[in-house]
């Protein structure tokens, strides 16, 4: 079996080109800012791209799969495959610093990682608004408008802003 | 019993999620004001997710070529394992909210016991599952205590939804032999631990909420094995009526 390295794009490269698949609820950040793409390798000449779901009922995680594909397709490859694996499951805490700065600026306060959600006692998570960068802020509502946001305003601009709660 | 233990217990965690994400998502549009209606929908959202991974780990113990859309919406109401608690009928919205704490209280014990069950499929499934239950849970606790505590009209209402459902909560960790065979494998946890822990739970919250936990005379049971009270034959109904109408319909 002869497989020809210079069809076999590095690795690093494949890399680089999934960073530019935005996610397709929050355009601003990729899917691998996100830490949604868990790995990328070749099966002899097949490409196999690891993801796992945000929320188990997110729907945007089809939409993932298929524009990962296509976006690949774009850069010439053909032979792709797409696993998905629950365990370990996604967290924020995956999230890298680009793409907390990027959700920043789109106007989403990036998770507080010091709050802990999973388990009975909960520590409230300290959310700066990302217009005024002030910390007085109060919870709306835990959900707001997908699964993985909740609804803040900030109390000294008085702006209503998502806040993306660590998970 | 007959099958494979793991298949019933996968059966019964999707039905209980996809039953309650079902009856939630009939609440999109209708809710009492705006943040509610979308949480609601997020919580269906979550449910049917989660009903999905379980219901593929069963059809794929299943073998047979099958789904988890064929077991969803191809099953009639006998075969389905969900408890009676989650196929109560929305009611109000305060019925809605207390079937949603009873099950979340017992939800998130019994996922967090699951991540450290022996079979890997259901660990994967629950540890997936369980940091969404522990948001649900934080709201359906927060929201229980405020209307509970809240003024004459939302107290009545939440205390008579607490008198409708709580005969319905004895069954979520009454052990059967499924229960029994994964218990002895340690694929799932003692339910008697997890009573221990939803009657603690439940009751601090109830009487944060100044609600009177109601007395009843027994248990009502039957939902894991298939005996089910009138609502769920409705519900599957309407959720499985275009798949009934154009089998093997998609998009
Ligand atoms: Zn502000």
């Amino acid at each position: 079996m002869a497989v020809n390295s210079i069809e076999r794009p590095q690795i690093e490269c494949v890399w680089g080109w999934l960073e530019d698949v935005p996610d397709p609820e929050i355009p601003v950040v990729s899917v691998v800012d996100l830490g949604i793409v868990r790995n990328v390798s070749w099966h002899g000449d097949e490409l196999v791209v690891t993801v796992t779901p945000t929320y188990s009922g997110c729907p945007a995680t089809a939409v993932i799969s298929l524009e990962i594909v296509e976006a690949l397709r774009r850069q010439g490859l053909n032979n792709i495959k797409i696993e998905t694996q629950l365990s370990p499951a996604w967290t924020t805490k995956w999230i890298s610093a680009v793409g907390r700065e990027k959700l920043k600026n789109y106007g989403i306060a990036p998770p507080d990682e010091s709050s802990n959600c999973a388990g009975m006692l909960k520590v409230p998570p300290v959310v700066e608004c990302p217009h005024c960068g002030s910390s007085d802020t109060e919870r709306i509502s835990q959900f707001g408008s997908t699964p993985c946001k909740a609804h803040y305003r900030c109390t000294s601009c008085l702006e209503p802003f998502d806040y993306f709660k660590s998970f | 019993m007959t099958g494979d233990p793991v298949f019933e217990f996968a059966l019964r965690m999707g039905d209980n999620c996809l039953v309650l994400g079902q009856s939630n998502s009939a609440w999109c549009g209708h809710a009492p004001i705006l943040e509610e209606d979308i949480a609601l929908a997020n919580v269906s959202l979550d449910l049917i997710g989660q009903a999905k991974l379980w219901l593929s780990l069963a059809a794929e113990l299943q073998g047979e070529d099958k789904s988890a859309d064929d077991i969803a919406f191809l099953r009639d109401v006998r075969e389905f394992r969900n408890c009676l608690l989650v196929e109560q009928p929305n009611g109000d919205y305060a019925q809605t909210l207390m079937r949603q704490f009873l099950f979340d209280a017992w939800h998130l014990p019994m996922l967090t016991a699951l991540v450290r069950s022996t079979n890997v499929r259901i660990s994967e499934v629950a540890e997936k599952s369980v940091k969404e239950a522990a948001y649900h849970l934080e709201r359906s606790t927060d929201l229980v205590i405020r209307l509970g505590d809240g003024n004459d009209e939302s107290r009545d209402r939440m205390q008579s939804a607490l008198k409708a459902l709580w005969r319905f909560t004895g069954e979520l960790t009454t052990p059967d032999d499924v229960d029994q065979a994964l218990q002895e494998d340690q694929a799932a946890p003692d339910l008697d631990e997890i009573a221990a822990h939803y009657e603690q739970y439940t009751q601090r919250v109830l009487r944060e909420a100044t609600l009177v936990i109601p007395d009843v005379s027994g248990m009502q049971i039957g939902g894991k094995s298939g005996l089910h009270t009138e609502g769920l034959g409705f519900l599957l109904a309407e959720m499985q009526s275009l798949q009934r109408m154009y089998p093997g319909a998609s998009w």
